[in-house]
């Protein structure tokens, strides 16, 4: 599969990444670099192979419902780059 | 059952609905976090590090949201899945704060299942239900702060949610009603979700398309957001549709999109096609292995179920003679269902129906009061029925004490006893107040001997009127009968 | 008294505890050559005060009889590691004023087993990169350099060239696939990625959460058994993290290797793999055996996939994980009349090269139509990839290869620059066993005709640390490498 500059726009829209211009199709050639490397992949027959999801078959442990945390507004609000009467501060959104 | 189809002068149109609730999740703590999910609290007050998206932060899932998902697809009759997996939903958003939505894709934790729904010509339909996962709450934005910011608060941000998936089964507005009122009724039961779709604590979207009636094709549809009331669910469905049918009858298409519910006007407006950014890179969780329940707990959550609305309506009506109305009203919450169970038990329970469906909701109305604030207990109504059963009163005197009842929370045998009201069934002076009467009244003792029968009420009123209306009316009757001939 | 940096860990707590020096001098010794060694470029943040701080506290304890475990040793942490009230970037513009209101858990269990913390270590941005030229801090120099300034290997570069130049006892590193090894391997000294799970990644910013693993890195392979033994544990803050006991490592150093099988698998020698590494390792091979250990060959037959896997499923949990960096909560904000504007300039001028390459891929190998052909496909190789390691622990018990198929080179290497596959490439020897969440260590065994580390690499089975020291102690003690 190889992708196209339109494709590499869309993607980097998603990703929220801005690609200038002239490097589009810079990016495109090195992306699809990448992808023909990967598809060397296509020469493993994995018909019937369970992919893997969780490397060493951890059991999840759930936590009991308890309140244990919370009540460090001033922790969670310190790093913000914008905040303003105990909110986080973003330019209007609008649906 | 009568089919809901649309007609215009150029066509018959069906709808075909399906519908996605988000259901809050009542538990303490978050989904992922031990912080609380208290409302009302400042803002960003109730937040951790995991729920504020820091980095290096993990989800450690909290154990009562996954008991009560499991019990809300028990109570939906649903398939349990012993195996389900966590995964992303990958999109940015300011409400979102780690910019991907930890949820269930391929694997839910819960499977199909079934809802019946009553509808008002007396036909029940089956809604199914395609299935139940779990997921996390965002935040909130406030918008009207600022009016070029937003603020976020991510109070919200991380509480459990369980989204409840139905098969697009819905056939009319009605229909969706009925089954949110269904659905709202039933976990609330379960204690599950508290049902408050007005504060969003459960919150509905709607997909719907519209077909030539009788036919089987699926036209492209619209997911209408922000349908939260029943009445607004209904409002969307009848108003998308006939938007969808005027534009296919104008020789329109319609693509696949998203369109917003506007609550003051009941219409709907455009948002945006489904298209590329709805792109959402679902893929496993890796921070959460894949989650595997065991037979004991499931069928430990089984021994916690209660009676649902419809197994208790069904005993209302064959265990204790309710009409599948009454029952019906009786069902719809879990309390009034337990205070009618409560004030019928060793009484006359189609009476206590009766006087709860009556004289006791609309005190309630008329003071508003909620049940659990109501200053007759299910005890004394049950006492009331029966002192009318007994004879001790009648009917009529029984209104006058339930007033008195609801006035002062008093028994109601003191207050007949303080009011002499007791009903008097004594034959004997029963004869003698009507001997009184008909020797003061010859004359119309007279007319009526001639054939002018309808006096008979008149002078039941007089020996009622004497006897302070304690007097049984039946008896009166009857006596009056013998004695007048 | 420059000479306490040289001492190992297992030594410098010998010293104290006989009171030879105090915490106090071992600390300012390693300060003095941490002014020192600026040069290197190692150290993003430097913290002497916080290390005097507890250098002092653990001199009590000293003195009162009750030392910790780790009392009083001076160590660096990778700048990966969250740690409270000191700046943890990532060497990321993104967030190079981060300052977390929390502490990692393997932070925690090394600090308050009363090791001193000198200041956080560089690294390739968000621990992507094989040369820690990706660190937005600058490159670090390997210590081994002579006239041109070579790579100190990455992502956990700063640890390794940190450790190498005595700049610190001991250092955290992390491993996604082979930032620990790789980085040891290039400067001469020991490190090790435990098996998944062992460690919390609890505070540690993730990179690609199913293969991070944090881990020790060391002069030697007792200072590596004695810093695992603090940093690994069950954590309830993290639901992948192991519920196994955590053994004590040092025990099994010095055990005989006699009857050991150790696999030597034939696709880590391909044509043309250099042959100072090919000789290095057979010569390591030799070793074990002249101790009484036998030889086995073996196969790991998907080998050559396990850098497409490696490169698809990294980048996949990247993109996800490194969402969170939006200019929002925390980190720097470029902003924008939108929000969407926010998103994109502060991502867009804070993420490097390299981080924003892996961020598209992932991407892109997530999207729809693409999911399935790629992700899917990748995880059902990585399936195999660690079935070939099932069959092959059925004949052996530890797997010996080289750690990297290339020694340290040149910063700013051309062929490297141009093409980010022939970067990828130098990972082959190693993502094998992130992909499979084992154990492996890497440990120096000798140096190339240039002067520079030759590292070898023992795999383990999963929890099965203990085998690895082992074997890893043994060819220590024989194959002769002096450190820098």
């Amino acid at each position: 599969m190889s992708v196209n500059n339109e494709t590499v726009e869309k993607i980097a829209s998603l990703a929220k990444l801005k690609i200038d211009e002239e490097k589009l199709d810079e990016a495109r050639s090195e992306f699809n670099k990448i992808l023909d490397w990967m598809a060397q992949l296509d020469e493993v027959d994995t018909d019937g192979v369970e992919p893997l999801v969780s490397v060493n078959s951890q059991q999840l442990v759930c936590r009991e419902d308890v309140v244990t945390d919370g009540n460090k507004k001033a922790e969670i609000l310190a790093n913000a780059p914008a905040s303003e009467f105990g909110y986080f501060s973003v330019p209007k959104v609008v649906e | 059952m009568a089919e809901y189809v649309i007609e215009t002068p150029k066509g018959k149109w069906e709808i075909v609905c399906g519908l996605e609730i988000h259901c809050q999740i009542i538990s303490k703590s978050k989904i992922f976090s031990g912080a609380s999910t208290e409302f009302g609290d400042d803002a960003n007050e109730n937040v951790s590090f995991v729920d504020a998206g820091m980095p290096g932060m993990l989800p450690v899932l909290n154990k009562e949201c996954v008991r009560q998902a499991v019990k809300t697809g028990l109570g939906l009759n649903a398939k349990i899945n012993k195996y389900s997996v966590f995964s992303r939903k990958n999109y940015f958003y300011p409400d979102t704060p780690q910019n991907y939505q930890i949820t269930q894709f391929e694997y839910p934790l819960v499977g199909e299942g079934e809802v019946f729904v009553d509808l008002k010509d007396g036909s029940t339909r089956r809604i199914g239900i395609e299935r139940i996962h779990i997921e996390q709450d965002a935040a909130k934005s406030i918008h009207d702060l600022n009016p070029k910011k937003s603020y976020i608060d991510l109070n919200r941000a991380g509480v459990g949610l369980m989204e409840i998936v139905t098969k697009p089964d819905f056939r009319s507005p009605e229909e969706v009603g009925e089954f949110l009122k269904k659905l709202r009724s039933i976990v609330r039961y379960l204690g599950t979700c508290d049902g408050n779709m007005d504060e969003g604590s459960m919150r509905c979207d709607a997909s719907i398309s519209v077909r030539p009636s009788g036919s089987n094709e699926l036209r492209p549809r619209a997911e209408v957001k922000n349908v939260n009331s029943v009445k607004f669910a209904m409002q969307a469905v009848e108003f998308e549709a006939k938007r969808q049918i005027e534009l296919y009858e104008n020789g329109e298409t319609m693509q696949q999109q998203t369109r917003h519910f506007n609550q003051t006007d009941g219409s709907t407006k455009f948002l945006r096609l489904k298209e590329f950014s709805d792109d959402y890179r679902y893929f496993p969780e890796p921070d959460l292995p894949p989650l595997i329940l065991d037979d004991a707990f499931i069928e430990n959550v089984k021994k916690e179920m209660v009676e649902l609305p419809d197994a208790k309506k069904a005993r209302f009506v064959k265990d204790m003679g309710l009409t599948a109305y009454d029952a019906s009203v009786l069902c719809e919450n879990k309390e009034t269902a337990d205070f009618f169970e409560k004030a019928a038990k060793g009484h006359d329970a189609k009476k206590v129906a009766n006087w709860m469906m009556g004289d006791f909701f609309a005190m309630l109305n008329a003071k508003r009061l909620p049940l659990e604030k109501s200053p007759v207990t299910p005890e004394m109504l049950g006492r009331l029925v029966d002192l009318i059963t007994s004879n001790v009163i009648n009917g009529k005197t029984a209104k006058d004490v339930f007033v008195i009842m609801a006035e002062t929370g008093e028994n109601p045998e003191k207050i007949v006893e303080e009011k002499g009201w007791k009903q008097v069934t004594d034959t004997g002076a029963i004869e003698s107040l009507i001997d009184k009467i008909l020797t003061a009244n010859p004359d119309n003792v007279a007319a009526y001997q001639a054939g002018k029968v309808n006096l008979m009420g008149w002078f039941v009123g007089q020996v009622m009127k004497e006897s302070k209306g304690t007097a049984n009316p039946a008896m009166v009757n009857q006596i009056l009968k013998q004695k007048l001939g | 008294m420059s000479e306490l940096t040289k001492l190992t860990i297992a030594e410098a707590l010998n010293g104290l505890k006989e009171k030879k020096f105090s915490a106090k001098e071992l600390t300012e010794a390693y300060i003095d050559k941490m002014n020192a060694g600026r040069r290197f470029n190692a150290y993003v943040s430097e913290t002497p005060e916080i290390a005097l701080k507890a250098a002092e506290v653990a001199d009590k304890n000293y003195a009162s009889g009750t030392p910790r475990a780790l009392e009083g040793i001076p160590l660096g942490i990778k700048d990966l590691f969250c740690t409270k009230g000191v700046r943890t970037t990532a060497c990321s513009h993104i967030i190079d004023n981060f300052v977390p209101p929390y502490e990692s858990t393997v932070t925690e269990h090394l600090f308050n087993a009363g090791a001193v913390c000198l200041g956080k270590l560089s690294m390739d941005e968000f621990a992507m990169g094989g040369s820690n030229e990706n660190s937005c801090f600058g490159p670090v120099i390997n210590p081994w350099s002579k006239d041109v300034p070579l790579v100190p290997g990455g992502s956990s570069g700063g640890s390794a060239a940190a450790v190498c130049a005595e700049m610190c006892a001991g250092a955290t590193g992390t491993d996604t696939g082979g930032s620990i090894r790789q980085p040891a391997a290039f400067c001469g000294i020991v490190g090790i990625k435990p098996t998944y799970g062992r460690c919390s990644r609890y505070g540690i910013m993730a990179f690609a959460s199913s293969l991070d693993q944090a881990g020790p890195m060391g002069k030697d392979v007792r200072d590596c058994a004695l810093l695992l033994h603090v940093m690994a544990g069950y954590d309830e803050k993290d639901s992948t993290s192991a519920r196994q006991e955590v053994p004590d490592f040092e025990k099994v150093l010095g055990q005989d290797v006699k009857g050991l099988k150790i696999g030597v698998p034939a696709e880590y020698r391909p044509e043309g793999l250099n042959k100072e590494i090919a000789d290095a390792w057979d010569k390591a091979a030799a070793i074990l055996k002249a101790r009484g250990a036998e030889i086995v060959e073996i196969s790991l037959p998907h080998t050559k996939y396990a850098l497409p896997v490696y490169y698809i499923i990294a980048p996949a949990e990247a993109s996800s994980n490194l969402a969170r960096y939006d200019g929002i909560r925390y980190g720097n904000r470029v902003d924008g009349a939108h929000v969407d504007d926010v998103y994109v300039n502060t991502r867009s001028m804070g993420f490097g090269k390299e981080v924003k390459r892996r961020i598209m891929i992932g991407t892109y190998v997530l999207s729809a139509g693409y999911y399935d052909a790629y992700y899917v496909k990748a995880q059902k190789v990585r399936r195999l990839i660690q079935n070939d390691f099932n069959e092959a622990f059925k004949r052996c018990d530890v797997i010996l290869t080289p750690t990297s198929p290339v020694t340290a080179f040149p910063i700013g290497d051309k062929s490297m620059a141009e093409n980010p596959l022939n970067m990828y490439l130098n990972d082959v020897f190693t993502v094998s066993v992130n992909l499979a969440g084992l154990p492996a260590m890497s440990l120096p065994i000798g140096l190339s005709a240039d002067g520079l580390p030759l590292g070898m690499q023992l795999i383990g089975k999963a929890f099965d640390e203990e085998t690895v020291f082992k074997s890893a102690y043994a060819l220590e003690q024989d194959a002769g490498f002096k450190r820098k």
